[in-house]
């Protein structure tokens, strides 16, 4: 009996509802969370994993060996490798392809890499406006590590100590 | 002007007339379509708010051109047929869900004195056009061949049916209260400042009334006519350019209308609630804002459609049964017995409401 009247009270004062409605009024005037992407932009960590480039050494040589390891760890199989013998009889990678459509940005290329040349860099903020554009040649990919060398090797310094 | 005048004075009586007529029209329609068009900008910003986050603010300052922006691209879109849709009846829903919200402007009084019609039968023409408000969205949903449209249609039909009573009776409390189904008529019963108004005696039939208007008009928590998550986008999932945008210029219309209609029933229209202090009315200048008039009008017709937006950002969507019950086995009775204790205290003679 008590109860049936308790929840005609209830219900008829509309208690529920206005408590529902305190919580959206009280929110109408908070703090706005909101980040504005272009002008503003949200921390990344220096392991974030955007787009690929492949590193040199301080001489300016470049680091890969043509080791295949990154093509045989890629589970989307989106890197393509050909090697050839260069003239002072280094191993060195004729053709470096990374198909950035297949690519999950999973860093196991990265990650396999015995010499630290590829790498993923902070950077995800690029698009392709024609076919074509989407395959990473090496020279694409080396002369993006060149631009943003800076950045990849504090990047890689600030994470070394968690590997 | 001189000359423009005798010009006038050569149009026939009966033209002169019409355009007039059209005039007042054009003069109440064009502003109410730009009211449309910033209550979406409002909704979506007071909704952003609501939800922590700030809503349109890139076109144009604060994204006040966003309404604009929105209309453009609507009127440069194309208006996709389906292919076993019935042709001209496509066609045709949108304006006859647009046309009834227009319509029963005709006799919405702004202020003492600024309305195009002034009818003794108002309510009952208003509770008449927007009923034929659903038809619009029946013939969309049929006329689609789309079973979510035609689901939506439905579900449409019997929530604006089950609603219509309850409003329908909320009304004759106010009719009773005033008098009079003249909407002028039921403003001026209500003059005498803030404690004159219906809504103190006729609180209940407000609350009946604005959540029957909410379910009349579709919208959350009521909109499973609509429901984005249920059947896409209901009656109006086929539609596209601006047939679609027809169908929220009559959604939107027929939100102020209802906002309109509550004020002007229960919080007194154009009246100023300072109406009686005729120490702040009497000032220079200002007291013009305390006095009676249109911008009273219209603050109560933004408080109501406020509340509008903030159900539609509180409440989560009714299941279709409990709506049926809400409507059938609560707003109803709920009148009935309000009517009822209405009549006696009219009898008795209640001061200062009913008498």
């Amino acid at each position: 009996m008590i109860g049936t009247v308790q929840h005609w009270i209830k219900s008829f004062t509309l208690l529920e509802l206005l408590k529902g409605m305190s919580v959206t009024g009280k929110r109408l005037f908070t703090r706005k969370i909101t980040i504005q992407y272009p002008e503003e932009k949200t921390p990344i960590s220096p392991r974030f994993r955007g787009h690929h480039a492949l590193r040199r050494y301080p001489n300016g040589e470049e680091r890969c060996i043509a080791c295949k390891l990154c093509e045989a760890a890629c589970p989307a199989l989106a890197i393509t490798i050909e090697l050839a013998e260069r003239e002072d009889g280094t191993r060195r990678t004729t053709r470096y392809d990374i198909d950035m459509f297949k690519c999950i940005y999973c860093g196991f290329c990265e990650e396999a890499c015995p010499v630290d040349a590829i790498v993923e860099s902070r950077v995800f903020e690029y698009h392709f406006e024609e076919r074509g554009e989407n395959i990473m040649t090496k020279e694409k990919l080396l002369a993006f590590g060149d631009k943003h060398e800076a950045m990849i090797a504090r990047d890689k310094a600030a994470d070394a100590p968690y590997r | 002007m001189d000359s423009l005048i005798s010009i006038w004075n050569t149009v026939p009586e009966a033209l002169q007339t019409l355009i007039v007529i059209l005039l007042k029209i054009v003069a109440i329609v064009l502003p109410l379509i730009l009211a449309v068009a910033y209550t979406t900008y409002a909704e979506r910003k007071i909704i952003g708010y609501m939800q922590v986050r700030l809503g349109p603010n890139r076109v144009g300052p604060k994204g006040w051109l966003q309404p604009i922006a929105d209309t453009v691209k609507l009127m440069f879109k194309e208006i996709i047929l389906p292919e076993k849709a019935n042709r001209f009846t496509f066609y045709l829903a949108p304006v006859i869900a647009l046309a009834p919200a227009l319509v029963a402007w005709a006799v919405v009084p702004f202020s003492s004195g600024l309305w195009l019609a002034d009818i003794n039968v108002g309510l009952l023409f208003i509770l008449a056009i927007t009923s034929l408000d659903v038809f619009g969205i029946i013939l969309a949903g049929w006329a689609s061949n789309s079973k979510y449209a035609i689901l939506s249609a439905m579900r449409a039909g019997a929530q604006v049916v089950s609603y219509e009573i309850a409003m329908g009776f909320a009304l004759v409390g106010v009719l009773m209260a005033a008098g009079s189904l003249n909407l002028r008529e039921i403003v001026e019963a209500q003059a005498g400042g803030l404690s004159h108004w219906f809504a103190w005696p006729l609180f209940g039939l407000m609350l009946v009334y604005f959540i029957s208007g909410v379910a009349e008009t579709n919208r959350a928590p009521f909109d499973v006519a609509e429901g984005e998550s249920e059947i896409v986008a209901g009656f109006h999932v086929e539609y596209s350019g601006m047939a679609f945008a027809l169908f929220f210029l009559g959604e939107y219309a027929n939100m102020l209308l209802i906002s309109a209609v509550a004020s002007i029933l229960f919080l007194g229209g154009w009246l100023s609630p300072f109406e009686s202090l005729h120490a702040l009315t009497q000032l220079p200048y200002i007291g013009l804002l305390f006095d009676n008039g249109i911008h009273w009008f219209f603050l109560k017709v933004a408080f109501f459609i406020f509340l509008y937006l903030w159900f539609r950002a509180t409440f989560p969507r009714y299941r279709y049964d409990q709506i049926m019950r809400l409507g059938w086995k609560i707003l109803i009775p709920v009148t009935l017995v309000y009517i009822f204790a209405e009549g006696v205290a009219i009898y008795l003679g209640w001061k200062p409401w009913l008498s």
